[in-house]
C-alpha cells in the first residue's frame, strides 16, 4: 500500500486490519507484522524559511533531500540523524517521518536536544482515519496539549505521520575534536567533566579506549574553548569520525545482538564492566551501544532503575525478547490507554508494541 | 468569561468534604474559612475571581495522593495551583472546587552535577532552583519573568519559557522526569535522570497540560554550567520592519544570541518616562544578549554589529561594564510596570513566524487606532513570541470587554499568519474560547481523548484550556 495523499491514507487505514508503517524501512525495530504501508508517496518540502530557521516537509520526504536543501543555505537538522542502515543490514531511503517516529538523534543531542526538541508541529492520521494537526511552525507554542512530543518516538503506534515542521540550525563555521586515549571509567569521567564545564560541548563519546569531545561555533570561540579543555583534561586536537559514532558503524557486519541503552551517565562504566560486552558510549555515557555476540547477557536486568534498553538488532535466538523495556505498571496503563484512544482497532505496527 | 455553574450538591457537602480532607492532612494544611480561602480567589489574571470551596496545602506526594483519592471518590473538581502567577487564569477556582496548592512542597531532593540534574519538589520557585546551585557554577535555564515567584509546578503545567529560551529552550526541553499523582490517587514516575523516553513520551504531553492530567509533585530538571559571562547590546531603528529584518539576518547568519528582545515606540516612551533607562526615542529597539568568555562575547558582538550596521540603526549601544549592561536591561525589565503606570493592561502572548513580524506590528497599529485602545509591544523577537500590552481602564464600563475583543483579534491575526494563540503563558480561561480559531473539532477531540485517559471523570482543572461547549458532555459525566 502506498497512499499518495492524506485522504487516501485515511481510507486505507479505515479498511485495514494490521499495518506495518514504513518510511524507507531503514531504522524500524521490532518485527514486521501486518501489511506494509509505504509512506514514501507522501513526499516533498512544503515550506522552507531560512531566515526563520523553519522547515515543513511531508513525512515521506527522503532525509537526504532535506539535508541537501538545508545545506544549500548552510543550515542543518541540529539533532544529527543516525544512519542505521549498515548496523541493521538494511537498504532503502531514510524518510523524515521515520526519523521522527524513532525520535532518532545523534551525538549533538547533549547540546541541542533530541529530534523531539526540534519538532515544532505534526500532522498525522490516527487509527480512526482522522487527520489531526498539532503544534505548528513557530518556535514557542503552548496552545493545547503537546501531541507533537507524543508522536515523536511513538514508533508509529499512535498514528501515521503525514507532515512535520522543524526548527533548523545554521551550520557553525568551525568544528574541532579533542581526543585522548582513556580507559574506562576515566574516559567517561573526563567526558562528564567536559560537559560540566561552561565550554558548550556538542559531542562527548567514547569508543575503543578513546574519549572524544567536539566543539562547534565561531572560529575564535572554538579555539578558545579547545584551549581551555586541553588545559583542563589533557586532550589533544585530532581528526575524528563523528558519523561513525552516530551510525554505530563499529557494530555493522558483526554477529550478535545490538542494544541501545539510555541511562544515568555515571552508571555507564560499571554497567559495561559488569556485562563484559563491547560498548560504544555517546552523550557522555548517557547513551551506550552494546554488542552481545552470544545474545545471552541480561541487559534489561542491568538497566533496571537506571534507565531503559532498546533491542535495536535482535539475533535469531531472541525471538521472545521484546524490543522495548517493559514499563512500570502505572506507566504501561497510561500508554495502553493512549494507544486505545488513538488506535482503537489496534491497526498500527502490531510488531512494535512491546 | 463564562465558568460552569458550581455543583450545588458539592457545595452543600462542604463540611463533610472538609472533614475527610482533615482526616488525612495536618490541621494547618486545610483552609476552609471563607475569609481565608479568598486569598486563593484568583491568580495573576485578576479580572476574574471566585473563592474556592476549600484549599489544601499538602507537604508530600503521599498527602497529595490522599487528597486526590478523596476528591475522586467524592467527585469534587480539583484546581492545582503553584504560586498563582498565571496570566491566563490557569489557577482560577470554581466555587465547588478544591484548590490543591503545592507551595509548601519546596525542598531540593537531590543535586547531581556529574549527571547534570536537580530533583526538586514542584512548589519550589523557579529562581530558587538556580539559587540552590549557582554558587557551584550551575543554573536552571527557563526564566519566565515571574521567576522570583512562580513555581516549577506551574512552569511544567504551562510549559513556561522566558527571555533566554532562544538558546536554551522552554520547560519541556529542560525537563527529565516527574512524579505525577493522577486524579484517582495513583502515583506515577515518568522519565528520570536519563535522556529520552523508553516508550511513548508521556512526559512530553504532561508538560504543558495545564494541570489537567495530574498533579506534579516532584521534578527532575536538567541543569547547565553557567557561561563565563554575558553582555547585551542595544540597537535602535527608525522602522519596525527594518528591526524585524535585522533579527532575521542575525538568526540566519548562525549567531545564536541567548536573547533578542524587541520594544516598539509606545513601549519605549512609556518605559523612558517610568524607568529613565536612557533609551533612544526611536520606532523600535532591540536588546541582544550574547554569552561566553570576554573574547567570545567580543567576537559575537562584532558580527552582530556588522549585520546591524547594514540596516542603518539610529543607535548601536554597547555596554562597557556591568553597570551599563544593567541599564540596557533596565528599561526592558521595567516595561510591564511602566505600562501599568499608565493604565490597566492586558498582556497577550501570541507567537508568529519571525518573517511576519513587520506585517503583524503594522496591523496591530491599525487595529489599535480603529478601536481606540493604545497598545505597546515588547516581546521575544528571536522566536516570534509577541507580548502586546493593551491599555484599558478597568473602572470604565465596557473597557475590559473592548480590550478583550481587541486582544482576541490580535490572536486571530497571529494564527492567520501561521502562528499560535499562546507561546508561553498557556490557554487557561483567557484563550479557552479562541481554541477553535487554531484547531478544528477533530484536532481538539484528539486532545480531549488524552485527558480521558489520564482523568476519565474530568475532575482536574476541568473548565480550562478547551471551550466549555466542547467539554460539556465530558465534564457532566
Amino acid at each position: 500500500m502506498r497512499p499518495a495523499s492524506e485522504s487516501e491514507l485515511s481510507e486505507m487505514i479505515q479498511a485495514a486490519q494490521a499495518l506495518h508503517i514504513q518510511g524507507g524501512g531503514t531504522r524500524g525495530v521490532g518485527c514486521v507484522v501486518g501489511e506494509v504501508l509505504d509512506t514514501s508517496g507522501l513526499s516533498g518540502v512544503e515550506l522552507y524559511e531560512p531566515g526563520a530557521l523553519t522547515l515543513v516537509a511531508r513525512a515521506g520526504t527522503p532525509l537526504a533531500e532535506i539535508n541537501a536543501l538545508l545545506a544549500s543555505e548552510r543550515q542543518r537538522l541540529a539533532f544529527e540523524v543516525p544512519d542505521m542502515r549498515a548496523v541493521l543490514g538494511r537498504q532503502g531511503v531514510s524518510t523524515i517521518g521515520g526519523v521522527v517516529a524513532a525520535n532518532a538523534s545523534g551525538p549533538r543531542r547533549v547540546q541541542v536536544g533530541a529530534c523531539r526538541d526540534a519538532l515544532l508541529g505534526v500532522r498525522f492520521v490516527d487509527g480512526r482515519g482522522d487527520v489531526i494537526k498539532n503544534g505548528g511552525r513557530v518556535m514557542k507554542n503552548v496552545t493545547g496539549y503537546d501531541l507533537v512530543k507524543l508522536m515523536a518516538g511513538a514508533h508509529g503506534t499512535l498514528g501515521v505521520l503525514t507532515e512535520l515542521s522543524f526548527k533548523v540550525q545554521a551550520v557553525p563555521e568551525a568544528e574541532v575534536t579533542l581526543v585522548a586515549e582513556r580507559a574506562l571509567p576515566q574516559g567517561l569521567a573526563d567526558l562528564r567533566a567536559a560537559l560540566g564545564s561552561p565550554y558548550d560541548i556538542s559531542g562527548a563519546a567514547w569508543i575503543q579506549g578513546r574519549a572524544m569531545i567536539r566543539l562547534e561555533g565561531m572560529a575564535g570561540s572554538v579555539a578558545y574553548r579547545a584551549g581551555k579543555l586541553r588545559d583542563l583534561l589533557g586532550f589533544e586536537e585530532a581528526p575524528s569520525d563523528w558519523a561513525a559514532i552516530r551510525d554505530v558503524s563499529a557494530f555493522a557486519r558483526r554477529t550478535g545482538a545490538v542494544w541501545k541503552l539510555s541511562i544515568k551517565p555515571t552508571e555507564a562504566a560499571a554497567l559495561i564492566q559488569r556485562l563484559g560486552l563491547e560498548a560504544i558510549c555517546d552523550w557522555g555515557g548517557g547513551l551506550v551501544w552494546l554488542l552481545d555476540p552470544s545474545a545471552a547477557a541480561d541487559v534489561r536486568g542491568a538497566v533496571a532503575g537506571i534507565g531503559h534498553a532498546t533491542l535495536i538488532r535482535a539475533s535469531s535466538r531472541m525471538e521472545t525478547v521484546p524490543a522495548f523495556s517493559p514499563e512500570a505498571p502505572a506507566v504501561a496503563t497510561l500508554t495502553a490507554g493512549l494507544r486505545a484512544k488513538f488506535d482503537p482497532r489496534s491497526v498500527f505496527n502490531p510488531g512494535m508494541r512491546s | 468569561m463564562d465558568m460552569p455553574i458550581p455543583n450545588a450538591a458539592i457545595v452543600a457537602c462542604k463540611s463533610a468534604i472538609v472533614a475527610r480532607l482533615r482526616s488525612v492532612l495536618p490541621a494547618d494544611a486545610v483552609i476552609s474559612d471563607p475569609a481565608e480561602t479568598r486569598a486563593y480567589e484568583c491568580d495573576a489574571l485578576t479580572a476574574y475571581r471566585c473563592a474556592p470551596l476549600v484549599v489544601v496545602l499538602p507537604r508530600t506526594t503521599a498527602e497529595v495522593a490522599a487528597v486526590l483519592g478523596i476528591c475522586h471518590e467524592e467527585q469534587v473538581p480539583v484546581v492545582p495551583r503553584g504560586s498563582g502567577t498565571s496570566l491566563a487564569g490557569g489557577a482560577l477556582p470554581t466555587a465547588d472546587c478544591v484548590i490543591l496548592g503545592v507551595s509548601r512542597m519546596n525542598a531540593v531532593l537531590e543535586t547531581d552535577y556529574d549527571n547534570r540534574f536537580i530533583r526538586v519538589q514542584s512548589g519550589r520557585t523557579n529562581l530558587s532552583v538556580t539559587g540552590a546551585i549557582e554558587a557551584d557554577g550551575w543554573f536552571y535555564a527557563p526564566d519566565p519573568s515571574s521567576q522570583l515567584a512562580c513555581a516549577i509546578a506551574g512552569n511544567i503545567a504551562m510549559n513556561s519559557g522566558g527571555a533566554h529560551c532562544l538558546k536554551y529552550g522552554v520547560t519541556t526541553n529542560n525537563l527529565l522526569g516527574v512524579t505525577l499523582v493522577q486524579m484517582d490517587g495513583t502515583v506515577v514516575e515518568v522519565g528520570g535522570p536519563w535522556l529520552d523516553s523508553g516508550g511513548i513520551d508521556l512526559l512530553g504531553v504532561i508538560c504543558g497540560s495545564e494541570g489537567q492530567l495530574g498533579v506534579v509533585t516532584e521534578a527532575t530538571l536538567r541543569i547547565l554550567p553557567k557561561p563565563e559571562g554575558a553582555r547585551p547590546v542595544l540597537v535602535g531603528f527608525n522602522s519596525n520592519e527594518v528591526a524585524g529584518t535585522c533579527v532575521s539576518d542575525i538568526i540566519k547568519a548562525g549567531i545564536l544570541p541567548v536573547a533578542i528582545e524587541f520594544m516598539d515606540r509606545p513601549c519605549i516612551r512609556a518605559t523612558e518616562a517610568f524607568a529613565k533607562a536612557g533609551y533612544p526615542d526611536c520606532e523600535a529597539l532591540l536588546i541582544i544578549e550574547v554569552e561566553g568568555s570576554p573574547s567570545e562575547i567580543a567576537e559575537q558582538l562584532s558580527r552582530i554589529k556588522a549585520i546591524a550596521m547594514t540596516h542603518n540603526p539610529v543607535e548601536f549601544r554597547e555596554a562597557a561594564d556591568e553597570d551599563q549592561a544593567k541599564r540596557i536591561w533596565l528599561g526592558r525589565k521595567s516595561s510591564f510596570g511602566a505600562m501599568g503606570q499608565i493604565n490597566d493592561y492586558m498582556c497577550l502572548d501570541g507567537t508568529i513566524p519571525v518573517s511576519a513580524l513587520p506585517y503583524v506590528l503594522r496591523r496591530i497599529g491599525e487595529m489599535s487606532a480603529a478601536c481606540g485602545l493604545d497598545v505597546g509591544n515588547v516581546f521575544h523577537a528571536g522566536d516570534g513570541n509577541m507580548h502586546p500590552l493593551i491599555l484599558f481602564d478597568a473602572n470604565k464600563p465596557g473597557d475590559l470587554e473592548r480590550c478583550e475583543a481587541f486582544g482576541a483579534d490580535i490572536l486571530k491575526l497571529c494564527v492567520e499568519v501561521g502562528g499560535c494563540l499562546t507561546g508561553e503563558h498557556g490557554v487557561g480561561i483567557e484563550k479557552r474560547d479562541l481554541m477553535a480559531v487554531q484547531f478544528n473539532p477533530v484536532d481538539l477531540e484528539a486532545q480531549l481523548r488524552v485527558k480521558d485517559v489520564f482523568d476519565p471523570a474530568w475532575l482536574l482543572n476541568p473548565a480550562k484550556v478547551f471551550p466549555l461547549d466542547v467539554t460539556a458532555g465530558r465534564r457532566a459525566g
